[in-house]
């Protein structure tokens, strides 16, 4: 079951903490975004392995763009 | 022998000689600013320059503050006597503001308003303790978080009072991580700061283009005291949303702006000699100022609260403190402190919407003040 990890707020990839392939838990920091000059986390919705990881550091997100996928 | 009697020649037209402790004092203040704002990065954009401008204007002799004649009497004199640079930070101001988040969710414009309460609160305890009506204003204005509206309003009802009033605006925006979230957890319960907002709907080019325009043309006549910053920060609002000035758009936000603050900061602090500012009433400024901060903030909360009893939409009182436009430091606090209560809650772009708000709403206050006072 895939859960696509969404960008909560417009802004930059700051950090990108994932790669395809990665266990991660829930609630783990996946990915960093940056805001208003603002570092802000984006949370791994559930445990699993990532799948996909649709940006990388320095990309322009709007909100809502897919980030990655977790199965 | 001659050599001893030029050296002497020399000395007699140094400075030292006239150099007093009050002055002293003064180097140490503007100093102690400029190590703040390298080494904690206090508001380094306009803290450094107003430092170095205190510095400056308590050196005997140099005169650079003799009226006509010094240098930077003239910067003050043209940029801010004549009220051209406070204008003109607003032109890049305005260039450099998303109403989007406002205008996805107008009601909060009264998080804007809310948060100004704190300003008026703030005007008549100053007049109490035995500040003058023109004074009491500039002290209020403080509470509005927002810099060049600060030093107009100070340029027109109390120029005594520009230096100290700049400073303790600028320092207390530094601040506003530190002053806020206390207050802010006050006022609130946990229940109320996990509240996640309703999706902010999809603003159209239409709305951000007709926005600034017509907010222009009703905010200036209905207080045109208010029509210097209020015509150029919308302007320059118009200049971003247009999309086809792109080059005025972004000298409005780079050039323009980076080359008036260096003008604005300077001549600012080069207002504060030792006898005007080492006076007792000062004190009283730099404690109303941070007074009126933490009142404007309160207010903002306690208006979200009470919004949220007449609507089934509930607003996060957190963002009731952005509504005191520090921009954006008050919408990272209040996404600092939702994120505490809740990691997954992101305030931030909502948070937006009263911050922006509250720079018009700021703009207005300034403007009824000069109306009813000058």
């Amino acid at each position: 079951m895939a859960e696509k990890i969404l960008a909560p707020l417009a802004g930059k990839v700051f950090k990108v903490y994932i790669s395809v392939g990665s266990k991660v838990e829930e609630d783990d920091e996946a990915i960093i975004i940056e805001a208003m000059k603002m570092e802000t986390p984006v949370f791994a919705p559930c445990s699993g392995t990532v799948k996909e990881v649709k940006v990388k550091e320095g990309d322009t997100i709007e909100e809502d763009d897919v980030l990655a996928v977790i199965e | 022998m001659i050599l001893i009697q030029e050296t002497l020649a020399m000395f007699k037209t140094s400075g030292f000689f006239f150099v007093t402790p009050g002055m002293v004092v003064m180097w140490a203040i503007g100093f102690t600013l400029i190590y703040l704002a390298i080494a904690k990065d206090y508001e380094p954009l306009l803290l450094l320059p107003i430092g170095f401008g205190i510095v400056l204007a308590n050196l005997p002799l140099a005169d650079l503050m003799k009226p006509h004649e010094g240098l930077v009497w003239r910067f003050y004199h043209y940029g801010i006597q004549w009220e051209i640079i406070p204008p003109l930070i607003f032109l890049g101001l305005g260039a450099l503001t998303d109403f989007g988040p406002l205008l996805a969710r107008p009601v909060l414009i009264f998080l804007g308003a809310g948060a100004q309460a704190g300003v008026y609160i703030t005007f008549f305890v100053a007049h109490a303790i035995g500040f003058d009506l023109k004074e009491a204003a500039t002290i209020g204005i403080i509470g509005g978080a927002d810099g060049p509206t600060t030093i107009f309003l100070a340029t027109k009802l109390a120029p005594h009072m520009l230096g100290s009033c700049a400073v303790a605006a600028y320092s207390y925006m530094a601040l506003v991580p530190i002053i806020q979230p206390p207050i802010m957890k006050l006022l609130t319960t946990k229940e109320e700061r996990v509240i996640r907002m309703k999706k902010l709907r999809k603003v159209s080019r239409l709305e951000k283009i007709l926005f600034p325009m017509v907010s222009a043309l009703v905010i200036i006549l209905l207080v045109p005291a208010a029509a210097p910053l209020m015509a150029m920060f919308m302007l320059g609002n118009i200049f971003r949303e247009a999309k086809v000035v792109e080059r005025l758009n972004h000298a409005a936000q780079n050039e323009l702006l980076n080359i008036v603050t260096i003008f604005l900061g300077l001549p600012v602090g080069a207002t504060m000699n030792a006898e005007t500012f080492l006076q007792p009433k000062v004190i009283f400024i730099f404690f109303l100022g941070l007074f009126a901060f933490m009142i404007s903030t309160a207010t903002g909360v306690l208006l979200a609260k009470l919004m949220n009893l007449f609507s089934k939409d509930k607003i996060n009182p957190l963002l009731g403190a952005a509504g005191v436009s520090a921009v954006p430091m008050a919408a990272r606090v209040v996404h600092k402190v939702g994120a505490e209560a809740d990691k997954r809650n992101y305030l931030l772009m909502y948070a937006m919407g009263p911050n922006v708000a509250g720079v018009i709403g700021t703009v207005i206050a300034a403007g009824v003040f000069l109306t009813i006072l000058k």
